[in-house]
């Protein structure tokens, strides 16, 4: 088991054809998900979580249990037995033992990765600080290529956050790798998207452009991501308050939008989208949700390597 | 001036900037060598003011030199056979740096797990940045003197 073993660090360590694959999965589970409802029978999930994060944790034990799988884990580092001092190595050797995948968060940046060297089960990084989110990467890039059609050929908003903004960062970089695409960054000064950003994207001639209003870009936008402004990412409360607010999407701005334009989020919002926005057919973000935990059974269908058998399954049922 | 008599079999390490020499000897584990090894501490040199010199007498392909690359590029190594310079050994930078040097960042993991090694890998060769394998945190020159 161990020499075949894979687990999900960072965005990036699918790749392109990979990702193509999985997403491929994740459309058939969204069409067919009865199909997949004993995929996992027998299987266990454990999902590690040393800080809370219902969202996230939520949905890994939904995708699992939605495949016939069960699930184990803790929510909360106070519960486990790292209030005892025990070390990551050491809890995952534990947890090898008890279950065949496990989705870790943790506040530490690394950890997972040093599980994933001392397991035996595939790790799936469910968020190490401020570092990585893989598993929030692979959903905004199923929700685009299921909205949008494809992962490339348009110009995509990224607003709010873009300086802490983890998730933007991610998305950024696994977009590079598409064609076609112009970026827009819309985000006050003192928010401004990092250097190594934009360093990327003029190693690999993509076009961005930075502005300061939203109103200014609205009309040109395929997709606008909205990003909230964390508190957990300020060492000073008064900086935050000030920006906290800065963006407001309404029904004044949406107005200024293309018919087709799809609004997402990383999710939970605090007030940067107005709820009155939520009735519109181009606010995605609730589906966002679902393409969520789509692409998390496909990756733990994908790192058990059950998807084989769906396809050759799926094969028979077609014919 | 004190003089350090030549070597007749082992390598030279020249070049190296002043005070640096005792963090080598350590980095190439020549205190677990059974061979003689000189430190020349603040010699004079027209180049640099003053330098560090390191004479050691054992088989130069004993030891992993890339480490002397991240340390400080411009040591020059010269291989001693018989006495005499038979080889100027060219420095590369390490692809990878286990338990050299610590990362800084206190949302690391490596800050608070037991037993875990420090692990930074060769980002940029170009520009020689090395980031943290756990978190990815760049490397600070300033820092490099502290481990």
């Amino acid at each position: 088991m161990t020499n075949n073993l894979r687990h999900l660090m960072k965005p990036l360590d699918f790749s392109v054809e990979e990702l193509e694959q999985l997403f491929d999965t994740a459309a058939d589970i969204e069409k067919n998900m009865s199909a997949y409802s004993h995929k996992c029978d027998g299987n266990i999930l454990a999902t590690c979580f040393y800080e809370p994060s219902t969202r996230t944790r939520l949905s890994f034990e939904t995708a699992m249990l939605r495949l016939g799988g069960q699930v184990i884990g803790f929510s909360d580092a106070s519960s486990s037995s790292v209030s005892k001092g025990e070390s990551v190595a050491d809890t995952i050797r534990v947890i090898s033992s008890f279950a065949d995948i496990c989705a870790m968060r943790h506040p530490k940046e690394g950890a997972p990765m040093v599980a994933a060297a001392n397991s035996i089960i595939p790790v799936i990084n469910a968020g190490d600080g401020g570092h990585h989110h893989p598993t929030q990467t692979l959903t905004d890039l199923l929700t685009i290529r299921s909205l949008h059609g494809s992962l490339g050929g348009f110009t995509i908003g990224l607003c709010g956050d873009l300086k802490f903004g983890r998730t933007v960062h991610s998305l950024i970089t696994a977009l590079v790798r598409y064609k076609d695409i112009h970026f827009v960054f819309i985000s006050p000064k003192e928010l401004k998207v990092p250097d190594y950003i934009i360093d990327l994207l003029n190693e690999n001639n993509i076009t961005y452009e930075e502005v300061i209003k939203l109103e200014d870009v609205m009309s040109k936008l395929d997709l606008l991501y909205m990003t909230r402004v964390q508190k957990e990412r300020f060492f000073n409360e008064e900086d935050y308050i000030r920006l906290r607010d800065f963006y407001i999407l309404n029904e004044e701005k949406m107005a200024l939008a293309k018919e087709n334009m799809h609004v997402l989020h990383p999710l939970p919002r605090v007030n940067e989208i107005s709820v009155e926005v939520d009735k519109d057919p181009r606010a995605a973000y609730f589906k966002q949700v679902q393409y969520g935990l789509y692409v998390r059974m496909a990756l733990i269908l994908t790192l058990l390597d059950k998807t084989d058998a769906h396809i050759n399954q799926g094969l028979l049922r077609t014919f | 001036m004190l003089n350090v008599g030549k070597i007749e079999e082992g390598f030279v390490l020249d070049h190296i900037k002043a005070g640096r020499s005792m963090q080598i000897y350590r980095h190439l584990g020549l205190d677990k060598l059974d061979c003689t090894v000189a430190i020349i501490k603040n010699a004079r040199s027209n180049v640099m003011g003053k330098k560090d010199i390191l004479k050691v007498e054992c088989d130069i392909d004993t030891l992993d030199l890339d480490i002397l690359a991240f340390i400080d590029h411009n040591i020059t190594v010269n291989v001693i056979k018989e006495g005499e310079i038979v080889e100027k050994r060219a420095l590369f930078l390490p692809h990878q740096i286990k338990d050299v040097i610590k990362c800084h960042n206190p949302r690391c993991i490596s800050s608070i797990e037991q037993g875990l090694p420090h692990i930074f890998y060769l980002a940029d060769e170009e520009k020689e940045i090395y980031r943290c394998q756990y978190c990815d945190e760049k490397y600070q020159e300033s820092a490099k003197t502290e481990n």
